[in-house]
């Protein structure tokens, strides 16, 4: 028990933290991270329904996996969503730098090259759809373009979000704010070149052994 | 795009004149609806509220407003879930045997089997999605940061977005009544049956995406959540000191934050077989049925978990209130919620043992189910203990949480007969099963009953009255008995779920005793309904201070009743696991910081409002197909954020001076509120209590 007045008043004192801010680019950080939880299970359960529905019977009659990938189109896929991803890199070691010039330029490249990874994606479903292979063709089919088409809706809106932070960072500078979407960025889109590798690797490679 | 059946145009989808259903029940549920939107514009007008309500709860950004709206949507439709099992259980009781009577135009009983099936759809859609989960997320709102001794949430903007997707899906689902019909494939939504093939109209769209645009509310919510408990505590909050019902929240939002998005992929695929016509879940061309079931379940046992954990941390925190005692067990307690959380991803297949997978299979998962009684076993010896030689006092909140704790034990124990394969295929699909659920789900409605009259007084100020609350616990109680038994003996009797026609008339008695059941759930909401109306017109007598029932443990009960809405004046530096124990031992509790400081606040802002009305658009664009409508919605939500994320003026500063009037002004009226306490007789605010244990 505190009896005397004084020490009443350290007491009093101790009970109450002034000026308590908390870290708000770490909080944004840590949100962007649960929110990426929950993206990936988006993809666990496309990725589970894809496992399901690729036995020879899901195709009911129409295309297996061999007829639909194109393990060099894949490649130049792959090469250039990490390319993008280093462009990135680029724009945190000017954003360390706190080099505004320097992050709009790496986002320019970043945002091309994930560009060219779409438009790859594109033309591919573009020649399969001139096959007529379609979603409706089977339940494999669905399947197959469901989960690579998320996947690419993901990287589209990656690239939005590029476009988005480069008028931002030019209009606005370096704020709290600039930086955590910056930093979040990162991790959105290192995020995706790691889903396109288990893309590549459960689908592509699959469909090339 | 598939083409779908009956006519189509560019500028209203599938809507038509034809879409208004023409049933007198509906009418008279719609001319309720109106007369009651009626009333409230008016009063709205006449009293001059519109600014008010625009300022302080639409645009609002504070988690305890935003939880109070939470509840209030939960509440409401819980009344409307509640209507649906009133109107199932009165036509199971006139459908009853061969020669039983037939009114508007059904063969028996008042619904046509179609109009049943939407029945029952539509109560276990809003019972899970749209009332227990919207309370429960709404009292972790109000009640967490407090808790840990934050200004807010970690996201406050992303906290009203939540808020208004949630309304936009039970939006939706009350549009449905009135426009077009509701899903009539159970609130699972079985396929193929949810398949465009076998149901071509708009119900199954209303419910696939009321589900899906509320979950994405969920989602956020869960996200916003655990960043706050992780991130935003108070100093000297330690994991250790962490109270139990944050514990509970953060296993529960985990749940939340993991399944949610699966339940999304099944639903998302199923509106892919509908609207592009892809097969996933189709009977021909190589779709698989059992995957639908998987994912909608894997996502379903967790959520059911994810109901029932917050419940269990709202009984830890009432028990040891009212028992004057600290909690039993603590870290035993937070190590249960993790593992019922863990345990409740692998237990998903017990919803489906009878569609044949290997014995094996079936083994694995009975085995996993049955794991779980031992951590919820844990936790009810964890409550009895804490009441064993405590000084228990039997307020309104106790009896909701020792009533939980009796519906846990029945609920719990069929849980545990139907976790074998053996039993579960002999009442499988029976309303024993749904007696089980309904007791389990019991207890998370005892809970949040408790949980509301508990933390009331520390949103409002004031307590609700004590004596209509017990009328409330006492009928509601004598509802659930006579409803529940009767169900669970026809249940083992073989009386299969789901029925709008019973075959066998030896099942009348248990049919009239449950509608007499429901008969008292009816005279509960009255008295619920009046403690409301009585304690909010008697708030001046039931004022109470920060702590409102003497004997309160944790931080929350720190910051002054009604909670300023920057919590606390200056962050509180927390010495204990029961904060506020600590502090009454050393003669501190009413301690009042030193001085004041500036407080940075959230703004208000209207984005989330304006992104919800346009996901409303998006909803209705998508059920009724005016494709126009969609791409307006799904252009300008994308818009929206993206202006938003240019907005750089999203705070302010309260002043100290200001921080310090409002604080005063609360102290007087506490002190004045204690004085009219001792003054009155009956209401004991300052009975004696407990020193530092």
């Amino acid at each position: 028990m505190i009896t005397a007045s004084g020490d009443m008043e350290s007491a009093r004192s101790g009970l109450w933290e002034p000026h308590y801010h908390h870290d708000v680019i770490a909080t944004r950080t840590l949100g962007f991270w649960l929110y990426m939880l929950s993206d990936a299970m988006i993809f666990a359960g496309l990725f589970a329904a894809y496992g399901v529905l690729s036995h020879t019977y899901n195709t009911a009659g129409g295309p297996g996996l061999h007829a639909l990938v194109h393990p060099w189109t894949a490649y130049a896929e792959t090469l250039a969503v990490f390319a993008s991803v280093l462009a990135y890199g680029g724009v945190m070691v000017a954003l360390k730098r706190g080099n505004r010039a320097g992050v709009l330029l790496g986002l320019v490249a970043a945002f091309v090259l994930g560009a060219v990874f779409v438009g790859l994606e594109v033309h591919e479903f573009a020649a399969l759809f001139r096959m007529g292979i379609y979603p409706q063709g089977s339940g494999y089919l669905s399947a197959f373009f469901a989960l690579v088409m998320t996947h690419g809706i993901h990287m589209a809106f990656g690239l939005l979000w590029m476009a988005t932070m480069f008028f931002q960072v030019a209009a606005q500078g370096f704020t709290d704010k600039t930086v955590y979407r910056l930093l979040n960025l990162k991790l959105f889109w290192h995020f995706q070149a790691i889903l396109w590798v288990l893309v590549y690797t459960f689908v592509d490679m699959r469909g090339v052994l | 795009m598939v083409n779908v059946q009956g006519p189509w145009s560019p500028l209203l989808g599938r809507l038509s004149l034809g879409a208004i259903p023409d049933n007198p029940i509906i009418a008279g549920a719609f001319i309720f609806s109106v007369l009651l939107g009626i009333l409230v514009l008016v009063y709205l007008t006449y009293a001059d509220r519109w600014g008010y309500l625009w300022r302080e709860w639409l645009t609002t950004v504070d988690h305890k407003k935003i939880g109070v709206m939470y509840i209030i949507i939960g509440l409401v439709m819980l009344f409307r879930g509640f209507i649906d099992a009133l109107m199932m259980r009165t036509q199971q009781v006139l459908a009853d045997g061969a020669h039983s009577p037939g009114f508007l135009g059904a063969a028996h009983g008042y619904l046509v089997p179609y109009h049943f099936d939407q029945v029952y759809s539509a109560h276990g859609t809003i019972m899970i999605l749209f009332a227990a989960t919207p309370i429960l997320v709404g009292l972790m709102n109000v009640v967490v940061p407090l808790q840990i001794g934050a200004r807010d949430m970690a996201f406050p903007y992303l906290n009203a977005l939540g808020l208004w997707l949630t309304a936009v899906g039970a939006a939706l689902v009350m549009l449905s009544l009135f426009l077009g019909d509701f899903s009539h494939a159970g609130w699972v939504g079985l396929t193929p049956l949810t398949e465009l093939a076998y149901s071509p109209g708009v119900g199954t769209d209303y419910w696939m995406w009321a589900i899906q645009i509320s979950s994405v509310g969920t989602t956020l919510g869960a996200a916003n959540l655990i960043a706050t408990i992780v991130k935003m505590r108070a100093p000297g909050m330690s994991w250790g000191r962490l109270p139990i019902f944050t514990w509970t929240a953060l296993s529960t939002n985990i749940i939340a934050l993991t399944s949610f998005p699966v339940l999304g992929v099944a639903l998302g695929l199923l509106g892919l077989d509908r609207y592009f016509g892809t097969h996933f879940f189709t009977a021909g061309l190589g779709g698989n049925l059992m995957l639908y079931s998987d994912l909608f379940w894997i996502w379903g046992h967790p959520e059911v978990y994810f109901v029932i954990l917050p419940a269990f941390g709202m009984m830890s925190e009432i028990i040891p209130t009212f028992s004057e005692k600290p909690l039993f067990g603590y870290v035993t307690m937070v190590a249960a919620s993790f593992a019922i959380a863990g345990v409740s991803w692998s237990v998903w297949l017990h919803h489906f043992f009878t569609m044949g997978a290997s014995p094996r299979v079936n083994t694995f998962f009975s085995v996993a189910t049955m794991v779980v009684g031992i951590p919820t076993g844990v936790k009810v010896f964890n409550w009895a203990f804490t009441v064993y030689r405590g000084r228990s006092r039997f307020d309104t909140p106790m009896m909701w949480a020792i009533g939980a704790l009796f519906m846990l034990l029945v609920g719990g124990l069929t849980g545990m007969m139907l976790a074998m394969p053996p039993v579960n295929y002999s009442v499988h699909n029976s309303v024993f099963v749904v007696a089980h659920f309904h007791t389990m789900l019991m207890v998370v409605v005892y809970g949040i009953l408790g949980a509301v009259s508990y933390w009331f007084p520390k949103v409002f100020g004031f307590r609700l009255n004590e004596a209509l609350g017990k009328r409330f616990f006492w009928s509601f109680t004598i509802g659930t008995i006579v409803v529940f038994i009767p169900m669970y003996t026809s249940g083992f009797m073989g009386m299969t779920r789901r029925l709008d026609y019973l075959t066998n008339p030896a099942l009348m008695p248990f049919e009239i005793a449950e509608e007499i059941g429901i008969g008292f759930y009816l005279v509960s909401i009255y008295y619920f309904v009046r403690q409301l109306y009585v304690s909010l017109r008697d708030r001046n007598a039931n004022r109470v201070g920060a702590d409102a029932w003497g004997s309160a443990r944790t931080l929350e009960w720190l910051a002054p009743s009604p909670v300023p809405f920057y919590n606390f004046a200056v962050t509180p530096r927390v010495h204990a696991r029961d904060e506020l124990v600590w502090r009454r031992g050393q003669g501190l509790e009413g301690a009042a910081p030193p001085r004041y400081e500036d407080i940075p606040m959230p703004r208000n802002t209207s984005v989330p409002l304006a992104i919800g009305a346009l996901a409303l658009g998006l909803g209705f664009g998508l059920v009724w197909r005016i494709w126009w409508l969609t791409d307006v919605s799904f252009i300008a939500i994308i818009l929206t954020v993206i202006a938003r994320s240019f907005v750089r003026d999203t705070d302010y500063v309260v002043k100290a001076g200001e921080v310090e009037g409002i604080e005063k002004r609360l102290r007087q009226r506490a002190a004045e509120a204690a004085r009219a306490a001792t003054s009155a007789s009956g209401i004991d605010a300052l009975r004696p209590r407990e020193s530092n244990p």
